[in-house]
């Protein structure tokens, strides 16, 4: 579904990525674990067009989008749920899940799946008014997962969700990842720190080292294999 | 009393102008974080578009009436709307990733182009020129108070502005673009928002307020010229910092309080010299106690 061949990413004179190459099939949640700084982030940013990659391919269903940018990329059906969240704390929660649906006509439609939205985080109804702002971090994140499931992707990057949230709403969160993917299908590809927990609820991971792919497998053999363990799971 | 309640209308009059300029100012700000320092060049090109297309519209509508006036403001705001967009996209936006710095001296250099072409003998001439009466000319005296008809289309009109600009920046589909990249233009993109059509937008908005500030301008004064937005204009973005930048009941607010402000101290014996020292006064009284502005909420990140 999405295939990365030799991606290179440069902000300014500091090369990012090395040539990252990877694939996600479709129905997956896929992996990708490493350091800070490792390239993670970077290797989103240029799927959904907020960074320009200086080489490489990204396909998107066969389809080169390397280098468009990042409002047609959405369009396309890929949604990125940004490090930090990223909500729009100025707008109610209403505002921001109608936004994730800012290039869709359809009222019905975008109705339903935000009740679908609503089933999956009931929190964000009760706080439908609220400007995200006063969102605690954990409900912020439903609000950036929920956003960007309105846009109906077919693909969805999530990027550090677990970061900077309470530990009881990360493990809701990660049970919410896995339900998305299984009930509706969605293919995930997930950028996290925290490597125990992404291993466990992926397929497939790549570990990623100074802009490099260093390791790729079944996630079940990277939690086995030793050099993984000592290096991301903590021995 | 009755001086005190006549200066406030005229206050309040010349304070809505400052208001509508501010918006641009201020709106302009809240997306792209520069001042565009040609903005008060757009209000006096919305005046001469209101002197060259009254003669225009006085061949279908008869002369110094309302409907005749308020095609006029149409026409003047849809150009400079236009022009607005256009300045944006030959001036600024070669520079989107370029420090804001360059982009600030271009918004200067750009304002010193329109002031200084404009002011050309083929252009308009650098010679203030007479206003023609767009509407009925009228006073009405209430006790001894003295009320234009000029004052009154000042009112209604700003008024009228202000509710449709707060209805599109609220309630529709592009003021909610807006304010998300107004937040967070990275994040805007995310959701499928062509942040180049908003900044399009924005400017058209802004430049379209300030062609109707620089209508009601030259119907109060009567005399236009090519560098009447430069001390207008700087007054305004005053009002803008003044309210808090990027704050749109702020710039608003900002306005009509330098309108008043100003308008009092025009009237006080001594002071009166002062009179366009007072919005600058105002500048570096609220710049060291409220450096955010009046109407500025503090933002808080939460984890």
């Amino acid at each position: 579904m999405l295939e990365l061949e030799n991606l290179e990413v440069s902000y300014g004179a500091i090369q990012a990525l090395h040539g990252i190459s990877l694939a996600v099939e479709p129905g997956r949640i896929v992996t990708l674990i490493g350091a800070n700084g490792a390239g993670k982030s970077t290797t989103l940013r240029a799927i959904s067009g907020l960074v320009k990659p200086r080489g490489g391919a990204i396909r998107f269903n066969g389809k080169n989008i390397a280098g468009l940018p990042a409002h047609q990329i959405v369009q396309l059906g890929l949604s990125h749920v940004p490090e930090g969240r990223m909500v729009f704390a100025n707008l109610t929660v209403q505002e921001n899940l109608l936004l994730g649906a800012y290039l869709r006509h359809d009222k019905a439609g975008i109705r339903r799946d935000m009740e679908q939205v609503f089933k999956i985080f009931p929190r964000l109804q009760e706080r439908l008014q609220q400007a995200a702002g006063t969102l605690s971090g954990g409900e912020q994140q439903m609000l950036a997962i929920g956003r960007a499931l309105m846009s109906q992707p077919r693909f969805l990057m999530m990027d550090e969700p677990s970061l900077g949230i309470a530990p009881l709403l990360v493990k809701t969160i990660f049970e919410k990842i896995v339900e998305i993917n299984r009930t509706r299908g969605l293919t995930i590809l997930l950028v996290e720190q925290n490597a125990n927990l992404a291993l466990e609820i992926s397929h497939y991971g790549y570990v990623l080292e100074t802009g490099k792919i260093i390791l790729q497998a079944d996630s079940a053999t990277l939690r086995a294999d030793p050099q993984v363990r000592s290096a991301y799971l903590g021995g | 009393m009755t001086e005190f309640l006549q200066q406030l209308i005229n206050g309040l009059a010349l304070g809505a102008i400052y208001a509508l300029i501010a918006l641009g100012y201020t709106m302009v700000y809240g997306i792209l974080r520069f001042i565009n320092f040609a903005h008060g060049d757009v209000f006096m090109l919305g005046a001469f578009a209101g002197l060259f297309f009254t003669p225009v519209v006085e061949r279908v509508f008869p002369p110094q009436s309302y409907s005749g006036g308020l095609v006029v403001l149409l026409l003047a705001m849809a150009v400079c709307a236009g022009l607005g967009i256009l300045i944006e996209m030959l001036a600024y936006r070669p520079l989107r990733n370029r420090p804001k710095l360059t982009v600030l001296i271009t918004a200067i250099g750009v304002s010193l182009f329109i002031e200084y072409t404009c002011q050309h003998r083929l252009v308009f001439g650098a010679a203030p020129r007479k206003f023609p009466d767009l509407i009925p000319v009228k006073t009405w005296n209430v006790d001894l108070l003295v009320i234009s008809s000029t004052q009154v289309i000042v009112f209604v009109t700003t008024l009228l502005l202000l509710v449709i600009l707060r209805f599109i920046v609220q309630k529709t589909r592009m003021g909610t673009a807006m304010r998300a990249v107004s937040f967070n233009e990275q994040a805007a993109a995310l959701m499928g928002v062509n942040i180049n059509s908003i900044i399009s937008f924005t400017f058209g908005l802004g430049s379209a307020l300030a062609a109707a500030g620089g209508i009601l301008f030259a119907m109060s004064y009567a005399s236009i010229d090519p560098l009447m937005g430069v001390q207008t204009g700087l007054k305004a973005f005053v009002a803008a910092v003044v309210g808090g930048i990027g704050n749109l009941p702020g710039a608003a607010l900002g306005g009509l309080l330098i309108g008043v402000i100003e308008t009092f101290a025009g009237g006080i014996p001594g002071l009166s010299n002062y009179r366009d020292g007072i919005a600058f006064t105002i500048l570096i009284a609220v710049l060291i106690f409220r450096p955010t502005g009046l109407l500025s909420k503090p933002q808080v990140e939460k984890v």
